[in-house]
């Protein structure tokens, strides 16, 4: 097999070229690997969390969702207006007592941070209302409410699990509807107050570790 | 001017040969077989509908390769959200009737390195079976695998479409053998910490409009002491 002798037919200046080609190579592999490292690929918004200490231990932060442009979704056989339009709940006997909704979630300053599902469904023995919060930069939170309303027009709920920054805490939440009583034409019609309380869980001192 | 050309085209071709390594690097293999797939336990097996069209609805920041559904449902488009999907869907179980709802939140993670073959989404599902009661998963999913044995074929070919048999497991964690934490909320499920692993099947996908047929699948490994009934 004939192999060409390229020193022999590479000139001065076709040698430095080549040389320049694949130092640009090596060059181009380094950043590319340089800046997957370096920039991050996914940065999550954050908006400031509005947390405050619950006089009785543990930290309370507020969420709201106005009704109704805050709705994504309003999964429910009984409502004669699909949210949004166009939306086919299914039909199925299974799931005729089963109602879902999708909703933004906003903090206290009314900036959106995050989506929200509320199920509710109703059985002979076991009525179930349950909340997942989710928040993208955070984590997420599943709470389980109680069926009966409280005094005062809330509902209180137990935090069953978490995700993430979530997942040791532990606590409840309230849900109470707040009608709107401006008289603005943009107003909502009122808005799902979410008040949290979050208790992060003890854990075991070390062996031989001692509280001071 | 000669060299800079010359060491421009070398930097782009060590990039694409960067590229190119990272998907086809040997080293970023497949995690195989799930490890609910060999389980003694019993398991709770949801079957659910993944592609947009075929969801009950499907959101996001109307940005993305996806299209939302129905048209005219409420996009993600808030900076804190914009990354973020929500689905609601039908969740059939082994025998194909229907068992519940499934919504599931799927947000692009932080904690996504490419260079180590790991394009993470932190997601959580929320599901109720009126057989069972409410359940809550929690995962990190890896599309890589995905992204490298679908989309980018898909990418490559003329008519920027991919037609096959695709079946993967999208659970990677936070459990240590790579299963999603799911908590039992209600019903005789209520109180009880299981695992459980997301895959899903892909028969058709195209670079303009994302899933075009595919099925995901969704396994929950009851405790040992417990049985389930729905598969």
């Amino acid at each position: 097999m004939h192999v060409p002798d390229l020193r022999g037919e590479l000139n001065c200046g076709d040698t430095v070229l080549l040389k320049t080609f694949f130092l640009g190579i090596l060059l181009g592999l380094a950043a590319a690997a340089g800046a997957l490292y370096a920039i991050p690929v996914v940065d999550q918004t954050r908006e400031a969390s509005i947390v405050t200490v619950a006089p009785n231990g543990g930290n309370s932060e507020i969420f709201h969702v106005n009704i109704p442009m805050d709705r994504i979704v309003l999964g429910d056989p009984s409502q004669p207006v699909a949210v949004p339009p166009g939306l086919e709940w299914p039909a199925d006997e299974t799931l005729a007592d089963v109602r879902a909704e999708l909703f933004k979630i906003r903090n206290a300053r009314d900036a959106v941070v995050g989506v929200a599902v509320r199920a509710a469904a109703t059985a002979d023995e076991n009525s179930v209302i349950d909340w997942v919060l989710h928040l993208p930069a955070r984590g997420s939170l599943f709470i389980n409410m109680d069926v009966a309303l409280a005094e005062g027009g809330y509902r209180m709920g137990k935090i069953s699990s978490g995700a993430r920054e979530f997942e040791q805490m532990r606590g409840g939440m309230t849900e109470r509807w707040v009608a709107n009583e401006s008289n603005d034409e943009d107003a909502p019609a009122g808005r799902i107050e979410l008040a949290t309380t979050y208790v992060g869980q003890l854990e075991p001192l070390e062996t031989g570790e001692t509280y001071e | 001017m000669k060299y800079i050309v010359s060491l421009v085209l070398g930097l782009l071709f060590g990039a694409a040969i960067f590229v190119a390594g990272l998907l086809f690097n040997p080293f970023i293999a497949d995690r195989g077989l799930s490890p609910l797939s060999v389980t003694n336990a019993e398991v709770i097996t949801l079957n659910f509908a993944n592609a947009p069209e075929e969801t009950i609805a499907y959101t996001n920041d109307g940005e993305s390769l996806q299209d939302p559904h129905p048209e005219k449902v409420l996009q993600l488009w808030e900076a804190p959200i914009r990354s973020t999907s929500a689905m609601v869907t039908v969740m059939r179980d082994g025998r194909n009737r229907v068992a519940g709802i499934g919504v599931k939140f799927s947000s692009d993670s932080e904690s996504t390195r490419l260079l180590s073959g790991e394009l993470i989404t932190d997601s959580v599902w929320y599901v109720y079976l009126p057989e069972h009661g409410s359940l809550f998963v929690e995962q990190t999913e890896n599309y890589f695998p995905f992204i490298r044995e679908v989309a980018f074929p898909a990418w490559r070919s003329s008519a920027n479409s991919w037609r096959g048999n695709w079946l993967g497991d999208l659970t990677t964690g936070p459990g240590a053998l790579g299963t999603a934490a799911v908590a039992g909320g209600s019903g005789r499920i209520e109180g009880l910490r299981m695992a459980g692993v997301e895959s899903m099947s892909v028969r058709a996908f195209s670079t303009n409009t994302g899933l075009v047929s595919s099925e995901g699948r969704l396994i929950v490994e009851m405790p040992e002491n417990e049985t389930a009934d729905a598969d």
